[in-house]
């Protein structure tokens, strides 16, 4: 790289895979040898991906650097980027800078359980964790995943879903929003928040992970606290609009905290402190 | 370094500026255009306007352009190349003519740019670049650079301070830095050493109207004061105030396509416009225009004194010269001051 903070690698798209309405994963490949041996991340940071011409979006890196020789990143096609990178085939070129932010501390979670709660488009992030998880399964006791989205149609990762429901290690819980069931749905009906009550995870020794759309996680803690879990061991992920990720544009901050520098991650006690602007 | 001080005459003044143009230095100083005082590129001495209080845009352009090149693509049949801006290509600037308040201001530019990450182009840029500022000898009702931390004769983030000691009077030059001397040698003959001179008497007088550090203190709980919706009720959200501000440094990172090539470019940006932090789900965490008002006073006195140790505004008065509506932004501090409690 260069001094120049702001040039992107130059990432050819190896693999698209169509997740759901509007939902792509690109399997990225660095065009430069030397900047894939470089490369190094941490499970939970972002980067910036960029169309030529059309600018720079903002997303994590949805998959796990225990697994290396590519990044993974999916998105839902909403703004002027996410179109213009939708509309992007396999062997394009795209620019990706990062990795920027900062991680989830899964050393630190050693020897505990996992509760993993998603909604929607954001099981990317957490994909991360899970299967850096995942690659280390003896430094865990259970590992729980409750994920929901809006209709059967809109749940991402779908053949993951169907391997991690086959595994005996993985206790996952696929939810839907009442009325977005198919005839042979086989998974619970219902909010995120409310399947949580119902399958009421142990918080003993236990982490929870909670990313999803807003009213998702505000209506999730309340039931994580009423659970036994402790403020400090309830972790998600702030996602505020970024140009820069690191820390100069002047736009993602909460109060004088960055999400860009001091987060993404944050534990709930950490967003108790924050004012109320994410 | 210590301060060395000369005295320079008064009609020194027009032969450093020619030698400075014959060493080939690009200067850019106080000139009228428009009817109005800008930081331009200027080949002879008379072109300067030195009749005047403040230019209307400061001088952070020099330093941090207003649309700046970080790159260049071009897409072509093996795939695409790209071509960061080279720092090699930045050039060499006598900035002339500086105002305190904007020579103080490089210092919270260069803490933004610096912390953690380290902007390359933002350095080189001010690297390459000799502060030639010059003291105030008359102010306005805008000016609050004392209660600000600085002066009319505050020499921070200047090379060489002049000040002039007196109407018509010779000029006493402060040479604060390593280029400040590198001026000093190019002219030696037209530095004189001189002698105590005291310059206090020949400066504008800018009374002290509010302490920013009891600011600073007030605004730590002061996130969901009333005083923010009342002090927003007239703000169009135009962004004027950050456009001529010595200090703000946001931006906005856009491509401009052409074909097939293209440039992505960093241009100045507003916290005061609406989409500033608009997420593409249409939810936006500053959708008011008094939390965006907020926003701006926060992050200048209480989240930069917290994070960089420097406060983000240098007292210059140019954001209430330049806003539409009048808002008077010293009045504001004056009222958060005497308000919160």
């Amino acid at each position: 790289m260069t001094d120049n903070l702001y040039m992107p690698y130059l990432m050819k798209i190896e693999k698209v895979t169509y997740e759901a309405p509007g939902v792509k994963t690109f399997m990225l490949k660095f065009i430069n040898e030397e900047d894939q041996n470089r490369f190094t991340f941490k499970a939970g940071q972002f980067g910036e991906y960029s169309v030529y011409g059309v600018g720079e979006s903002t997303f994590c890196i949805a998959s796990s650097p225990t697994r290396k020789g590519y990044i993974e990143c999916t998105f839902r096609q909403t703004g002027k980027v996410t179109n213009a990178l939708s509309g992007c085939e396999e062997g394009s070129i795209i620019g990706f800078r990062g990795p920027y932010g900062n991680t989830f501390p899964i050393d630190e979670w050693k020897g505990k359980n996992l509760l993993f709660i998603a909604g929607g488009i954001a099981l990317p992030p957490m994909r991360c964790v899970i299967w850096n998880a995942l690659d280390q399964r003896d430094n865990f006791k259970e590992i729980t995943i409750i994920y929901g989205a809006r209709t059967v149609n809109d749940l991402v990762y779908k053949h993951e879903l169907l391997d991690w429901e086959r595994r005996k290690d993985i206790k996952l819980v696929t939810t839907v929003d009442p009325g977005g069931e198919s005839p042979d749905w086989k998974g619970e009906i219902g909010f995120v928040p409310t399947i949580v009550e119902k399958i009421a995870p142990s918080s003993k020794n236990s982490i929870a992970i909670v990313c999803g759309p807003p009213v998702m996680i505000k209506y999730t803690f309340p039931v994580l606290t009423k659970l036994g879990f402790q403020d400090e061991n309830i972790y998600t992920t702030l996602e505020n609009r970024m140009k820069c990720g690191f820390g100069k544009c002047g736009r993602c901050n909460v109060g004088k905290y960055y999400v860009c520098k001091d987060g993404p991650v944050f534990t709930l006690s950490q967003l108790k402190e924050l004012p109320d602007e994410y | 370094m210590n301060i060395d001080k000369w005295l320079v005459r008064k009609d020194s003044l027009e032969k450093l500026f020619d030698i400075l143009k014959q060493n080939s230095k690009t200067i850019y100083a106080p000139a009228t255009k428009n009817g109005k005082v800008s930081f331009i590129e200027t080949d002879s001495f008379s072109g300067i306007t030195t009749d005047y209080i403040q230019t209307t845009q400061s001088s952070k352009e020099i330093v941090f352009p207003r649309t700046e090149k970080i790159l260049d693509y071009t897409k072509n049949r093996d795939g695409m190349s790209v071509k960061g801006i080279d720092l090699k290509d930045i050039p060499e600037i006598i900035l002339w003519g500086v105002r305190p308040c904007d020579a103080m201001g490089i210092d919270g530019l260069s803490a933004i740019f610096n912390w953690d990450y380290k902007d390359e182009i933002y350095n080189n840029r001010l690297s390459r670049v000799t502060v030639l500022g010059f003291s105030c000898s008359k102010s306005d009702e805008y000016c609050f650079c004392t209660s600000a931390g600085g002066g009319p004769g505050n020499n921070a983030g200047s090379d060489i301070l002049f000040t002039q000691l007196g109407t018509d009077g010779d000029y006493l030059a402060e040479v604060l830095t390593e280029k400040g001397s590198a001026v000093v040698l190019l002219a030696s003959g037209l530095f004189e050493k001189a002698g105590e001179i005291k310059k206090e008497q020949f400066l504008a007088e800018v009374p002290v109207r509010f302490n920013k550090e009891e600011i600073r203190k007030k605004l730590e709980n002061s996130f969901e004061s009333e005083l923010w919706i009342e002090h927003s009720l007239r703000c169009l959200g135009c962004g004027a105030c950050a456009y001529v501000c010595p200090t703000c440094a946001c931006f906005d990172i856009q491509d401009e396509a052409h074909g097939k090539a293209g440039t992505r470019v960093r241009c100045w940006d507003s916290c005061g416009f609406s989409l500033f932090t608009l997420h593409t789900s249409g939810h936006n965490p500053r959708e008011l225009q008094s939390q965006r008002w907020r926003q701006r006073i926060m992050h200048k006195f209480s989240y930069m004194p917290d994070r960089l140790s420097v406060y983000g505004c240098t007292g210059c008065g140019r954001c209430s010269r330049a806003c539409p509506v009048d808002m008077n932004i010293l009045e504001h501090l004056i009222s958060i001051q005497e308000v919160i409690v």
